[in-house]
């Protein structure tokens, strides 16, 4: 009996379960959602609290190019898997190809505003409670932008390369999750930071 | 091409030891990772015990001076942050790495190479937090350990009451071992969502998958805000943030909120894997099916939800109005709701049995005498008033101890025992494990029962001596002497396991006659599980087969 | 009685339907839980031998919470007990298997039902003491006191009489007809540390950046003894609590003893010198002199105390010389450097101290 009982196989109608990379995906937004939340709760309760300047008010200026263009990136990622999985190969390459523009932009225009207030507005991590839970709130959604840039660039390198093919579809599926994440949680920093913080 | 005559092992290339170490350190294979956790969280349970002794050592009698109050100060601090992270996290998981995928009748978790990553970086935490030791002071001398407690109350964390990098290396190491965790708990949901073998409906899925299941949601919503707050509180340490700094506006007592949203559930999570063990244990050994599979499914769930509401019963004492203390107290309470239905089950399961009193057994029934007797205390302590008092002292350290010790530690007792037999293919040894459970339920009742009273007298935690006046010798001097017997009786056990291993009766597949898939492969299991993918209709697949004349799924 | 008028004294009572029960546990119940808690009587600090308002009206409820769980216990116990004895495995057992009963919606929904009535019980009750303990209504004729926690001393200021000390907290006894409660306005310097007297009320953290306040109304004169219960660093567990309730009589006089201005003998005018020419004067205050640092204990009447080093030794001159030679000796990780005087000094300076009542 080294092998033990064998349990008859028996036909059991159709057993279809959920795809396991959407599954660890949803867990991941899940888990990172509880990170963004306690940062978010943060900067809320310090809000208004700093004992020095500046103030928000003083030198944040609302990132509205920035914000679209990342806003619009989840339209974009959504077509290109949309088109993948029609094997729509040059479409798909086209609009993922959007996607990371848009995503660089964004963090293009982070960077330049970073460097606007540490240089000339004399706001660093360090000056008060502000700068401290601004820079890690909007760092901590910036470093995430990233993360998903070098997925959807290293994706985009092997679309040039004609190395995606239909069957990649839900790899990419559960790469745009992720990067509809980053876009819900801008939407949740930019209310907090740019408008009630303010 | 070759023939297979012509194929010959090489004398040279036969398999030395390094090609074992290479095995297991380049595995993926659920069983041998869930071994290895296993194995590091117990390396790592004999040194928080060394730590526990020499506390106990030193509070023998007032006044000691067998270890100086900085000393003192970094053993709890290990102690505390060794059991829970690298101990209790670890064990749990090793269990559910090892049991999930071969009671759904799946060949592997959902994400191997992930499985590998979480353990290695979880067993990076542990090595870094001891490396402090020797690294602790950095530049400034010779290294310490982390002095601050486990639960690192700002601002004593701050650069100016702790300087060095000794809580750097505490602050590290959690939030390394905590992405360890998060992935292990991403692998377990997805496998258990997504690996089931063929008819097996989440409505037939073992109880213990269902509390993995749970417990791994839970480590999402509650690793997390702790990995947030470790990031807020290197930003301040290294980047000069401010974010619990209360020279500059910051707040303490967002720290306390931050860490006890983590702290609460955290209990949950290390007891709900114990729940799941004595879920799998008492209905073998009482020769029943589980009672109320359902209502034990809801109250699982039910207490992953209240737990999330209850966190600020650690902080009555830190001056929140009488509203939010009026609040905690109630979500508290309500949360025995559903942990008193477990605990009427399994005695509703019990009852009208068959009982043996096996090892696995004897350890169960100590876990359910003690966890009701934590819950009572538990109860207790809920009443924030009552917590005035009680909080902060050793009828607290007392009460947390009957839960991590008394259920927790016991069930996972239980757990060895029970599943050894799966995992190496030889029993332990029934004679050893009675003296190790008679020992250790003397050793654990002389300790923690007696340690209730200081409390009650006055005695704070965390101190490294107190005064002789205060009529606490007696009981420090009870509690010292159980810790002897814990001790002995701990030894037993890892010289059952030796030994057994080597020496032990062959177990065979299923040498507890049980019901889950796990004892339907062969002990140890090959590392594809089953030969052919098992096909299940009931809750329990092996009583089926064992009793064709009346199946399960005629009743469920 | 549970909550009588003069154990409040005078301040509203909240009434609800455990009025009745609470009383009639006490009643029953607390003369054995007395006799059984006389073990505990040994201790300075037990919280079974309450002497303030606050330490009593927690006392009461813990009776109530203790008779409902030790009944609880009891009975689950005992049910687990007779369970195992009555089904444990017996030789000769002939059956294959015992029958197999999947659960029962009727008993299930049974003990849910009663646990949440139980904690529903539980509930009220300790609502009712939170609010009366958290929202009294603070007498006219009530004492403030700002107490804030350093690593590792306490220090004491009373904001209205001037005066400010440490370590030995002065308050008058509350007469149960004329309450004359104790305020405690309580923040901290450095660390999290913990009020924790426990005859006379549960604990209370002292936080930095946060204002917390509780009240004690002691019944009788005698000293109460506690300690600080939060960890606050190396030293938290020699960062002891003395609080001294006085008559009326002798608490006036203590008052107007610590308003004086410190003493000045010319006998010790030496030590003085020592102690303005040194680092003293940057962390300690002595009313009078150069003296005003705040960072350590102010020591205008250190000698009207009967402790140094947070009440962890004697008030003597050995121990007051020795402290300032190395108080580490004392308190391995205490904030005061050893000062490293020549005898000479050192005797001058311990002279000096001695003197100022």
């Amino acid at each position: 009996m080294s092998a033990g009982y064998v349990i008859p196989h028996e036909q059991i109608g159709e057993w279809k379960l959920p795809s396991r990379g959407l599954v660890g995906m949803t867990c991941l937004v899940i888990a990172e959602s509880a990170i963004f939340i306690i940062f978010v709760v943060a900067y809320l309760f310090y809000t208004g609290k700093s004992l020095t300047g500046p103030t928000p008010r003083d030198v944040l200026e609302t990132p509205w190019l920035a914000s679209i263009c990342l806003i619009s990136s989840s339209i974009t990622v959504h077509f290109a898997v949309h088109d993948l999985r029609l094997s729509r190969i040059r479409r798909f390459t086209s609009w993922l190809a959007a996607t990371v523009v848009l995503g660089t932009i964004f963090i293009a225009a982070t960077a330049l505003e970073w460097y606007d207030l540490i240089y000339h507005r004399g706001l660093t991590i360090s000056t008060n409670l502000f700068g401290t839970t601004f820079y890690s709130l909007v760092g901590l959604h910036g470093s995430h932008v990233i993360v998903g840039l070098l997925m959807l660039g290293l994706t985009l390198l092997f679309a040039l390369m004609g190395k995606v093919n239909v069957h990649h579809a839900e790899r990419l599926e559960v790469i745009s999750i992720y990067w509809h994440f980053v876009d819900a949680v801008w939407i949740v920093v930019f209310t907090v930071v740019y408008v009630v913080g303010r | 091409m070759a023939t297979q005559t012509q194929i010959r092992v090489n004398p040279a290339l036969q398999r030395g030891w390094l090609d074992h170490v290479q095995d297991w350190v380049t595995t993926v294979d659920h069983k041998k990772i869930g071994l290895m956790y296993i194995a590091y969280a117990l390396f790592f349970l004999v040194i928080a015990g060394v730590e526990a002794i020499l506390m106990r050592i030193q509070l023998l009698v007032p006044n000691n001076t067998f270890v100086s109050p900085q000393v003192f100060n970094r053993l709890f601090t290990m102690h505390g942050t060794t059991m829970v992270f690298f101990v209790g996290m670890p064990i749990l998981f090793g269990f559910g790495n090892y049991l999930v995928p071969l009671m759904i009748g799946a060949r592997d978790m959902a994400f191997p190479r992930l499985n590998a990553f979480s353990f290695w970086i979880a067993a990076f935490g542990g090595l870094l937090l001891y490396f402090s030791y020797f690294a602790g002071s950095g530049l400034y001398g010779a290294g310490t350990a982390p002095d601050v407690g486990w639960f690192a109350y700002a601002p004593l964390t701050a650069r100016v009451f702790s300087p060095g990098h000794s809580t750097d290396y505490w602050t590290l190491s959690i939030l390394i071992s905590g992405i360890g965790s998060i992935g292990t708990a991403l692998n377990i949901v997805a496998t258990t969502l997504c690996m089931r073998c063929p008819g097996m409906k989440l409505s037939r899925m073992p109880l213990l998958v269902w509390l993995y299941l749970v417990t791994s949601g839970l480590v999402f919503v509650t690793i997390s805000p702790l990995t947030a707050a470790q990031i807020m509180l290197c930003i301040d340490r290294y980047l000069g943030g401010h974010f619990f700094d209360t020279q500059a506006g910051g707040s303490a007592v967002l720290w306390m909120h931050f860490f006890w949203i983590f702290g609460h559930p955290e209990v949950y999570i290390l007891v709900l894997p114990a729940f799941a063990f004595a879920n799998e244990i008492i209905p073998v050994f009482s020769r029943k099916a589980i009672f109320g599979y359902p209502a034990m499914v809801a109250a699982s769930v039910g207490i992953g939800f209240v737990s999330l509401s209850v966190w600020a019963h650690h902080m009555f004492t830190v001056g929140m109005g009488a509203g939010p203390n009026a609040f905690f107290t109630f979500s508290t309470m309500v949360i025995s709701v559903p942990t008193g239905i477990k605990i009427f089950n399994w005695l509703a399961t019990l009852w009208g049995g068959n009982i043996h009193f096996t090892t696995p057994m004897k350890f169960a029934i100590g876990f359910l005498f003690q966890f009701l007797v934590a819950g009572l205390t538990g109860i207790m302590l809920s009443v924030s008033p009552f917590d005035w008092q009680l909080g902060n002292s050793y009828f607290v350290v007392a009460h947390f101890h009957y839960v991590l010790v008394g259920a927790i530690l016991f069930m996972i007792f239980a757990a060895f025992y029970y599943w050894y037999p799966k995992m190496t293919g030889r029993m332990l040894s029934d004679k050893l494990g009675s003296w190790h459970f008679w020992l250790f339920l003397i050793g654990f009742h002389l300790t923690f029962d007696f340690m209730h009273v200081p409390g009650i007298l006055g005695m704070p935690r965390r101190i490294y001596t107190y005064e002789a006046d205060r009529g606490w010798e007696i009981w420090n001097i009870i509690v010292s002497s159980g810790a002897v017997f814990q001790a002995v009786a701990t030894l037993i056990f890892v010289w059952n396991m030796i030994v057994s291993y080597f020496k032990g009766e062959k177990a065979g597949p299923d040498p507890w006659d049980a019901w889950t898939l796990e004892w339907a492969t062969s002990s140890p299991p090959p590392s594809y599980n089953f030969a052919t993918l098992p096909t299940v209709e009931s809750r329990r697949p092996l009583w089926d087969r064992k009793h064709p004349e009346e199946p399960d799924a005629q009743y469920e | 009685m549970l909550f009588s008028p003069e154990m409040l004294a005078g301040r509203r009572l909240i009434r609800s339907g455990d009025d009745f029960l609470a009383p009639w546990l006490v009643r029953h119940f607390s003369r054995p839980l007395r006799q059984a808690a006389s073990i505990f009587d040994s201790s300075s600090t037990s919280i079974f031998s309450p002497q303030a308002t606050p330490a009593h009206s927690i006392f009461s409820l813990s009776v109530l919470v203790l008779s409902i769980c030790g009944t609880i216990f009891l009975v689950v116990a005992g049910l687990l007990l007779f369970t195992l004895i009555r089904y444990r495995h017996r030789r000769g057992y002939t059956q294959r298997e015992p029958a197999q009963i999947y659960g029962s919606t009727q008993i299930e929904l049974s003990w849910t039902v009663l646990p949440i009535l139980i904690v529903v019980v539980l509930f009220l009750a300790t609502a009712r003491v939170i609010f009366v303990t958290q929202t009294a209504a603070k007498p006219s004729n009530a004492l403030d006191v700002t107490v804030i926690g350093h690593q590792f001393w306490w220090e004491y200021r009373y904001p209205k009489l001037g005066i400010v000390t440490a370590n030995e907290l002065h308050i008058p006894v509350s007469d149960a007809k004329q309450p004359t409660p104790t305020y405690l306005t309580m923040s901290s310097a450095d660390t999290d540390h913990s009020f924790w007297v426990p005859r006379l009320a549960g604990k209370l953290d002292l936080i930095p950046n946060k204002v917390n306040t509780m009240w004690i109304d002691p019944e009788k004169a005698g000293l109460y003894l506690g300690q600080c219960a939060q960890y606050c660093g190396t030293q938290h567990a020699k960062m002891l609590l003395r609080v001294y309730a006085d008559s009326p009589a002798d608490f006036a006089a203590w008052v107007a003893h610590q308003q004086k201005t410190a003493t000045q003998e010319s006998l010790v005018s030496a030590g003085r010198a020592v102690f303005e020419g040194n680092a003293c004067v940057n962390c300690h205050t002595i009313s009078g002199t150069s003296a005003h640092g705040t960072f350590g204990p102010n020591l205008s009447h250190l000698a009207s105390r009967d402790t140094i080093a947070s009440g962890s030794v004697p008030n003597n001159a050995q121990n007051l010389r020795a402290f300032i030679d190395d108080p580490a000796q004392f308190k391995p990780g205490v904030l005061m450097p050893a000062m490293h005087l020549n005898d000479h000094d050192l005797d001058a300076v311990t002279q000096y101290l001695r003197t100022l009542r």
